[in-house]
């Protein structure tokens, strides 16, 4: 049992992050029926500028809130101006046209990314600074907590509830969900139809920034390829939930984490990548629209 | 000068050209009918007119301003709204949400907003009482309201309604048309696109006849009602309603 509950506690951990990866695709999917691939990217490029700043420009050094302001918010915007790059000329003159073309764009800027990483900062294993945060925690029975997890846990659910509440709080949000119906109607409704498109962009690299910058410190190492990975998690997980579907994100992303946290607890490593894509094909085969997907409105 | 003056419109489908010069014109608080049978260029013309679809040639010329070329979103701020065919009502938002949107461009104006919503609710009883009802869940007459009062939300000048009592039955029809003319007598100028003729002569001041891109007719719709080509091709004429 102790053990079992310790599991669901990295777990959880961990399904954060790829919740909020899951999210990014799900967010863009909903409004342009695109599989974002180079979303796993995005939160590595995140994660990079975040390294950045904390080691090479010594932000770690700063007082402590500072220094986490700094490292998730700087991040944040530099891959959301990247996304949008991606979005005006890699995705934006396809829009119109085949959704295959589209697709493997998106599988291209994934390798982009990865690539231009690779040339930016080198093949090396970056580390986080291991000491900044504590590595202090309690015990709740048999269980470990470490400090480091709840807060890296309540960050990614704040991000989430403020997602969810710009979504279905704001109009801006709401025109987000029209989208996902009918984009001549919502142009009908004055909608600028493109700022709106730009608007997912910029939430989805955001998030998945935030998750990159949320690895590093976790796992205190990262690499120009962690992207990909994550990214093929990330997806599992959105489509576990049902693609489209912004709950279901959060929720596959949880799965996801306690699943594969669980398959290395019980099982092996090894297995949780087995476990994980064997999930994606079961969704697929048996239920492709995932738990929440029969909310999702069909467009085309 | 028209408050509305559409002339010459071309507009391609590829290679087909769906619209062979369109002209027409719509006066301030005027009905205007503009009937036709299926494929003749109806929706075209109005999507046209709202900036979904782009002429070839020809101009649209509201409030003295030529709008061709003007974004679908930005023609909505200048006053047009536009009903589509098929209502098209956001599904999975609530009634009230789809509401909202309609007023989109005036977001930032709550208490506007919500006057306009007021005014709405009580135009359609039926859309205030199923306000938190997601919209999906409406029935035909109630979905056809709500799209046309999403339009209305955007207090427009224009009012374009395509198709609006397509699929009701008979009395709902009739009773969404009243609506129609109520809303033109307040002022706002109606651009009714309708396969039910007889009901759309009877409330429209002017009608135009498309038949394959090009207008065929045009005249009051009084005169029109009593046309024999009209009553020929669109009216089913006496021998239609007694076999029927």
């Amino acid at each position: 049992m102790g053990a079992f509950l310790q599991y669901t506690v990295i777990g959880l951990t961990v399904g954060s992050f790829y919740a909020l990866v899951a999210l990014g695709y799900t967010i863009v999917y909903g409004i342009i029926r695109l599989i974002n691939f180079a979303q796993g990217d995005l939160s590595m490029v995140g994660a990079f500028i975040g390294w950045t700043l904390l080691v090479s420009l010594g932000f770690q050094h700063l007082p402590l809130w500072l220094a986490l302001i700094a490292a998730f918010v700087i991040p944040m915007i530099g891959t959301a101006l990247v996304n949008l790059g991606i979005l005006q000329f890699a995705y934006k003159p396809l829009l119109h046209k085949s959704l295959w073309a589209i697709l493997i764009t998106a599988l291209g800027m994934s390798l982009f990314l990865e690539n231009a990483a690779l040339q930016v900062w080198g093949p090396s294993i970056n580390a986080y600074p291991p000491s900044m945060l504590p590595s202090s925690g309690f015990s709740l029975g048999p269980v470990h907590v470490t400090f480091l997890q709840v807060a890296l846990f309540l960050t990614s659910l704040l991000l989430m509830a403020g997602l969810y509440a710009f979504v279905h709080g704001t109009m801006i949000g709401t025109a987000m969900r029209a989208l996902a119906v009918d984009h001549d109607a919502a142009r009908l409704m004055g909608i600028d139809v493109d700022q709106v498109i730009r608007l997912a962009f910029v939430l989805g690299a955001m998030l998945a920034a935030a998750s990159g910058v949320m690895i590093g410190i976790y796992y205190t190492q990262i690499q120009f390829t962690m992207g990909f990975l994550l990214g093929l998690r990330a997806f599992t997980a959105a489509v576990l939930g049902g693609i489209g579907n912004i709950p279901g994100a959060m929720v596959g992303g949880m799965l996801i984490g306690l699943l594969e946290s669980y398959t290395a607890g019980y099982l092996s490593g090894k297995w949780e990548t087995v476990i994980v894509f064997g999930v994606l094909i079961a969704v697929l085969v048996v239920k492709p629209t995932g738990i929440f997907g029969e909310r999702v409105a069909e467009r085309m | 000068m028209a408050l509305l003056e559409v002339r010459d419109l071309h507009v391609f489908y590829g290679n087909i050209e769906a619209l062979k010069g369109i002209s027409l014109d719509a006066e301030e608080g005027e009905i205007v009918a503009i009937l036709g049978g299926n494929g003749a260029g109806k929706t075209t013309t109005l999507r046209t007119i709202s900036g979904l679809l782009r002429p070839r040639t020809g101009t649209v010329t509201f409030q003295g301003r030529n709008i061709v070329g003007v974004a679908a979103h930005a023609i909505v701020g200048l006053g047009l709204g536009h009903v589509p065919e098929g209502r098209r009502i956001f599904t999975i938002l609530s009634v009230e949400e789809n509401l909202n949107l309609g007023a989109y461009l005036i977001r930032s104006q709550g208490a506007l907003l919500r006057a306009r919503k007021a005014a709405v609710y009580q135009l359609f009883p039926r859309l205030a009482e199923r306000k938190h009802q997601l919209a999906g869940t409406l029935s035909g007459g109630e979905q056809q309201m709500l799209a046309i009062g999403r339009a209305l939300m955007s207090d427009p000048k224009v009012l374009m309604l395509d198709e609006p009592s397509l699929g009701l039955s008979p009395l709902l029809a009739r009773s969404v048309l009243k609506t129609v003319r109520e809303v033109a007598n307040d002022g706002t100028t109606v651009l009714l696109v309708e396969q039910n003729a007889r009901q759309a002569l009877a409330i429209a001041d002017r009608a135009y006849v498309i038949e394959t891109g090009r207008i065929v007719l045009e005249g009051k719709a009084s005169i029109l009602a009593t046309d024999e080509r009209v009553q020929k091709a669109y009216l089913g004429g006496f021998e239609a309603m007694t076999s029927a």
